[in-house]
C-alpha cells in the first residue's frame, strides 16, 4: 500500500483515513465462502470509480470446493501485476491463516474471524484486527444462511475500511441480487450493512484512495480477459464459431453461444476438437471468417487442419488460452509453453500467424485484429492468451465501439475468366472466391490440401510445391515488414533489456519501472506478434548488455525459454538468455528482479 | 465495408448472392466436366460422378451453388473433377467441414463425398455426431470395401476374410454395418444403392437431395484393382441379386402390409442386419427439424429480443452493463 500526504477531497467522510494509491486485498477462505462473488465485486466497482484494478484468484482442483483465495489490487495509478505482497490478508479459517500469512507485508492488516482462527499475536509485524465475522452475520440474518451472508459482510467490511463508492456498491449489490429470491437479498442486505457498520478504523485504519487526476475522463469497464475476447471477436463480426469445452478456454465459448444469437450468428460445440476446427474452416471458406478455440490438449488435436488452412489459404482465428502442460498438466494454472506448437506445430513448412495479448484489454483488441490480420492475409492467426489473462479482472478504458465494430459481408463479387484461387502474385495473398461467387467461363476454383497449381488443381510438377511454398511464406514475410516495431519502456540502451510476451509483461514492466525508480534504469520490451516477429529487433538488442527474456515456461535443455530460443535463432545473438518458471503463477515482480541480479552478476 | 444496418451479417439468416439478371440458360451435365477423373478404368466412382453431373443437370442447380466437399482417398478426388466450387479436405473430417458450410451457408446444399475409410474408420465419430445434430447436407459414401488410394489395406467395411496388405492372412474384425450405424446414430435419411444400378443410384440422389436435414447414401463402388469382384453377390449381370426395398404405398391393400415402412426404425434395422447382398432403396427416412433451422429459431428470437437491433447496439447495451 503506498500512502502518500495528498490532501483529500472526502476528508468530511472518513476524517482519519489514510490517503493511498495502492492497496493488495487478499481474501482466503474455502470456495463455498463466495469469496469470489466479494472479489469479483470489488473488482468492478474500482472500475467504475476510476481504479485501475487486477485480480487473481486460485480455483480448487475439486469441484466439491476446498481452500481458495481471491487478491485484488486496486490502484489509482496503473495496475501491471497482481502484487508480490499482500497489504490486507482476510483469512476465515486457520489453514487460510497459515497458508497465506506468509504473503502479508510487514506492517500489513490481518483481519481474521477469532471464532475459527488464533492467529500468533506475538508476531509484531502485523496488526491484528479480528472480526467474530461469522458470529456477527448470523446476528444482522437472523440465523439463517450463514455461510451465504458471511462473504456480503465482509464486503460491507472493506467497503468502510477503504471508503468505497456506497451508492455505486449499494447499485452493484442490487444488480447482482436481480436474479435471486427476495429473501436472500434481503439477507445479503443486512449483512453488508451489519458490515459497513462495523468500523475496523476502531481497531485498525481506514484508507481512501487518492483520485486519479490524470485520467482521460473516458469512463472505466471491468472484465476478464476471456470475455474481452469473446466480445472482441464480436465486435470484429465473427459470426461463426466452433469448440470443444476444455479449461481455461469454455467461457470464451459459453459467452459466445450465449451472445452470438443476438448478433445473427451461430456457436456450435463440436464432438471434439477436431470436428470443431474443421467446422471453423468449413465457415471461414463459406465467406466469412470463423473463430475455434482451446486449451493446450486441444491445440494439439487441431493441429492437422491448421495445416490445411495454411496449405489451402483460408483465413481463420484459433484462441489457446494456455495453461501448464504437456498432457493434462495443470488445467487451472497458468503458463506460456505453447508458443513452440502455435508457431511450430503440425507438420510440414507451414507458416501461420501468431499473436499474444498482454493483458484483458489487449485481449479484445488483439482478437479484432487476429480476425483482420487472417483477412487480409488469408491465413489461420492463433492468439496465445492464457489462464491468467483469461480469468483475472482488469478495468480499462471503454472502447470507442463506434470505430470498431464491423460486419463482415461475404464477399460475392463475381470473377473473370482468368480468375485463380492460388495466383502466383508478388505479394502472395489470395482473394478467395467462396461457394455462390459466379465465375466467368464457369471456372470453379478447388481449395485443395494437396500440393496445387494456380488453379487449386494437383499437379505432378514438383516446381508448383517450390512456388506454392515460397508463396505462403512470402506473404507472412510481407506483413513482417508492416509490423510496428515494439517500443522500448525506459532507456533505448544500457545494461538490461527485459523481454516479455503474453501475462509475463505486466510484471516485467513493473519490474523496470521499479528499478528506475530505484536509480537502477532497466528498460522492458513486449512482443504481440510472435510469428512473424516485427522487424528491428535486432537493431534493439544491439543496444544492451543483456538481454532477458521472462517467460512462464521451462528454461529448456540450453538454458532458455521458448521465446528466447526464437529470438536467437533470428537475431543470431548468444546475448539472449532466459527468466523462466513452471510453478503455474504469474511472476512476482522480485522474482524478475532477483533474477535479473542473479544473471548479470 | 456496410455501416451499420437493420440487417446485420449473420451465421444463418439468409445469405444471398447475387442473382445473375435473367434466367441463365439451362446448363448440359457435360458443361460439368473439369479435370480427367484419375480413377482406373472400371472403377465404380465413374458411375457415382456421372449420376451427379445428371443430378445438378436434371434439378439445374445454380452453378455456382453447386459446392462439392471431400476428405481423403481415391472416391475423395471427386471434386477436381466436377467444375464448380470445390473442397479436397483432410483425411476423415470431410463431414465435420461441411457442418461448418451448411450451419453458415444456408443457401447452399453441400453434398460430401466419401470412402468406407474416410466416413467410417476416421471420420467415424463425425458422421455419428453430424446425424444426431441433423446438419442438413448429403454424404455419400463409396464403399468398396478396402482402402484403395493406399493401395489395399483392410477398410471397416472389409469382410472377414478378405485378404489386404494389413491382413495377409485374412481380416480377422467384424466389420462395420454403415446402415445399422447410421440409424442407431440418428441419421434421418439412410439409403443404399450401387454403381451397378445407376438409375438407382440417381433415384437416391434426388431423394436425398428433397430430404432436410442429414442424408446419407451408402453407394458400393467396386475398386477393380484392389477388390474385384467385390460386390458381384449384389450384381444381376455377375449372376448377383440387386433386391429393392418395396416401401409402403399407404393405399391399404393387403400387400402393402408387408412393405417397409421408413419412417420405422426398428424395421430399417432389420433390414440393415440382412446379410450380404442384402437389400437397396431407403432403408430409414424421418422427418425432424434439421440443427440449421433450431439455429436459425434461436438467432430470429433473439435479435427479435433485440427489436433486430444492429450489432454496434447490441454490443453498446452489454458493455454498458459492465461498466
Ligand atoms: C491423417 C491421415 N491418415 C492417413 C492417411 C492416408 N490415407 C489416405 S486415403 C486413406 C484410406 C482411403 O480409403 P477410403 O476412405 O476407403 O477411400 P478409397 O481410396 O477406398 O476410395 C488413408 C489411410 C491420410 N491421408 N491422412
Ligand atoms: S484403386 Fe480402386 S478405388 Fe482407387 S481408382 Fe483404382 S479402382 Fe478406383
Ligand atoms: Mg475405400
Amino acid at each position: 500500500m503506498s500512502t502518500t500526504n495528498a490532501s483529500s477531497s472526502n476528508e468530511a467522510v472518513a476524517p482519519n483515513a489514510v490517503p493511498i494509491k495502492d492497496a493488495v486485498i487478499r481474501i482466503a477462505g474455502n470456495s463455498q465462502d463466495g469469496i469470489q462473488t466479494v472479489g469479483e465485486l470489488l473488482a468492478r466497482l474500482s472500475g467504475r470509480t476510476a481504479q485501475e484494478v487486477m485480480s487473481y484468484m486460485t480455483i480448487p482442483a475439486t469441484i466439491s470446493g476446498g481452500p481458495s483465495i481471491y487478491q485484488v489490487r486496486i490502484g489509482s495509478d496503473h495496475v501491471l501485476s497482481v502484487g508480490d505482497v499482500v497489504d490486507v490478508l482476510v483469512a476465515f479459517y486457520q489453514h487460510s491463516y497459515e497458508g497465506h500469512i506468509s504473503a502479508l507485508r510487514d506492517g500489513g492488516v490481518l483481519i481474521y474471524d477469532p471464532d475459527q482462527v488464533k492467529p500468533n499475536l506475538e508476531d509484531k509485524r502485523f496488526t491484528y484486527v479480528g472480526v467474530p465475522m461469522t458470529t456477527l452475520t448470523i446476528e444482522a440474518i437472523g440465523g439463517k444462511g450463514r455461510d451465504k451472508g458471511k462473504n456480503m459482510f465482509l464486503l460491507g467490511l472493506i467497503a468502510r475500511m477503504f471508503d468505497l463508492n456506497l451508492p455505486k456498491l449499494e447499485t452493484m449489490l442490487k444488480d447482482w441480487g436481480a436474479k435471486r429470491d427476495a429473501s436472500t437479498m434481503e439477507a445479503t442486505m443486512n449483512a453488508f450493512h451489519a458490515g459497513y457498520g462495523f468500523d475496523i478504523g476502531r481497531m485498525g485504519q481506514n484508507f481512501r484512495f487518492i483520485p486519479n487526476e490524470q485520467r482521460s475522463g473516458r469512463p472505466l469497464m471491468v472484465m476478464t480477459g476471456n470475455q474481452a475476447m469473446a466480445y472482441g471477436l464480436i465486435a470484429a463480426g465473427v459470426r461463426f464459431g466452433a469448440a470443444y469445452p476444455i479449461t481455461p478456454w469454455s467461457s470464451i465459448m459459453e459467452i459466445m453461444r450465449a451472445e452470438l444469437p443476438k448478433y445473427g450468428g451461430i456457436f456450435l460445440q463440436a464432438e471434439d476438437e477436431i470436428a470443431a476446427v474443421c467446422a471453423a474452416i468449413g465457415a471461414s471458406y463459406g465467406g466469412r471468417v470463423a473463430v475455434t478455440g482451446t486449451s493446450g490438449p486441444g491445440l494439439a488435436l487441431k493441429t492437422e487442419a491448421i495445416g490445411w488452412a495454411v496449405m489451402a489459404e483460408i483465413p481463420l482465428v484459433v484462441i489457446d488460452v494456455q495453461r501448464g502442460g504437456p498432457s493434462t498438466g495443470l488445467p487451472t494454472k497458468m503458463e506460456q509453453s505453447d508458443l513452440n506448437i502455435a508457431v511450430f506445430g503440425g507438420h510440414g513448412d507451414c507458416p501461420r500467424i501468431v499473436v499474444a495479448p498482454r493483458n484483458v484489454e489487449d485481449a479484445f483488441y488483439i482478437s479484432i485484429e487476429a480476425v483482420k490480420l487472417a483477412r487480409d492475409y488469408s491465413c489461420p492467426v492463433i492468439i496465445l492468451s492464457d489462464q491468467a489473462i483469461g480469468f483475472r479482472v482488469e478495468a480499462f478504458e471503454v472502447p470507442d465501439l463506434k470505430a470498431l465494430v464491423q460486419e463482415m459481408p461475404i464477399d460475392f463479387t463475381p470473377r473473370g475468366a482468368d480468375f485463380k484461387p492460388y495466383e502466383d502474385t508478388p505479394d502472395g495473398i489470395p482473394h478467395h472466391a467462396p461457394p455462390g461467387t459466379p465465375i466467368a467461363n464457369n471456372n470453379f476454383p478447388i481449395l485443395s490440401g494437396l500440393e496445387h497449381n494456380e488453379a487449386g488443381h494437383p499437379g505432378e510438377d514438383p516446381k508448383f510445391h517450390v512456388v506454392m511454398t515460397a508463396k505462403r511464406r512470402r506473404k507472412l514475410q510481407k506483413l513482417a515488414e508492416k509490423l510496428p516495431t515494439p517500443e522500448v519502456f525506459g532507456p533505448a540502451e544500457g545494461d538490461v533489456l527485459l523481454v516479455s510476451w503474453g501475462s509475463a509483461y505486466g510484471p516485467t514492466r513493473e519490474a523496470a519501472e521499479k528499478s528506475i525508480a530505484a536509480g537502477q534504469p532497466m528498460s522492458a520490451l513486449c512482443i504481440r506478434y510472435l510469428n512473424p516477429l516485427p522487424s528491428g529487433l535486432g537493431k534493439i538488442f544491439s543496444r544492451f548488455k543483456h538481454i532477458l527474456v521472462v517467460e512462464n515456461n521451462d528454461s529448456g535443455l540450453y538454458g532458455y525459454g521458448q521465446l528466447a530460443a526464437i529470438l536467437r535463432a533470428c537475431c543470431c545473438d548468444a546475448r539472449i538468455r532466459g527468466i523462466n518458471k513452471t510453478d503455474g503463477l504469474s511472476f512476482k515482480v522480485t522474482e524478475i528482479l532477483d533474477a535479473v541480479r542473479a544473471q548479470i552478476s | 465495408m456496410n455501416n451499420a444496418t437493420n440487417n446485420p451479417s449473420s451465421g444463418a439468416a439468409a445469405v444471398a448472392p447475387p442473382t445473375q439478371p435473367g434466367q441463365p440458360a439451362p446448363y448440359k451435365k457435360v458443361e460439368l466436366k473439369s479435370d480427367r477423373p484419375t480413377w482406373c478404368p472400371g472403377c465404380g466412382d465413374f458411375t457415382v460422378l456421372d449420376l451427379y453431373f445428371r443430378l445438378c443437370e436434371r434439378r439445374q442447380v445454380t452453378r455456382e451453388k453447386i459446392t462439392s466437399v471431400s476428405g481423403i482417398g481415391c472416391s475423395s478426388r471427386f471434386p477436381y473433377f466436377v467444375q464448380a466450387h470445390g473442397v479436397h479436405f483432410i483425411h476423415g473430417r470431410a463431414v465435420a467441414f461441411a457442418t461448418g458450410l451448411s450451419l453458415s451457408r444456408p443457401d447452399l446444399h453441400v453434398f460430401v463425398f466419401s470412402g468406407d475409410g474416410d466416413a467410417y474408420s476416421i471420420g467415424g465419430n463425425h458422421l455419428e455426431h453430424a446425424a444426431r445434430k441433423n446438419i442438413h447436407m448429403t454424404l455419400v459414401v463409396m464403399d468398396n470395401n478396402v482402402y484403395g488410394l493406399t493401395k489395399k489395406q483392410t477398410s471397416p467395411t472389409s469382410p472377414i476374410g478378405f485378404k489386404s496388405k494389413t491382413d495377409p492372412m485374412g481380416a480377422m474384425d467384424t466389420p462395420t454395418n454403415p446402415l445399422k450405424k447410421l440409424i442407431s446414430a440418428g441419421a434421418t435419411f439412410v439409403a443404399r444403392t450401387s454403381h451397378t444400378n445407376p438409375q438407382h443410384v440417381l433415384q437416391m440422389m434426388e431423394r436425398a437431395m428433397d430430404h432436410r436435414g442429414f442424408s446419407v447414401i451408402e453407394c458400393l463402388s467396386e475398386c477393380v484393382e484392389f477388390y474385384p469382384g467385390a460386390f458381384d453377390a449384389a450384381n444381376p449381370r455377375k449372376g448377383g441379386q440387386f433386391t429393392l426395398i418395396e416401401e409402403k404405398k399407404k393405399d391399404g391393400t393387403p400387400e402393402d402390409a408387408k412393405r417397409h415402412d421408413p419412417s420405422d426404425e426398428v424395421a430399417a434395422y432389420r433390414l440393415a442386419s440382412l446379410p450380404f447382398p442384402g437389400v437397396f432403396g431407403v432403408f430409414y427416412q424421418v422427418n425432424q427439424p434439421a440443427k440449421n433451422d433450431k439455429e436459425k429459431q434461436l438467432i430470429d428470437t433473439a435479435r427479435a429480443a433485440t427489436s433486430n437491433a444492429p450489432p454496434l447496439a447490441v454490443l453498446q447495451k452489454t458493455f454498458d452493463r459492465m461498466k
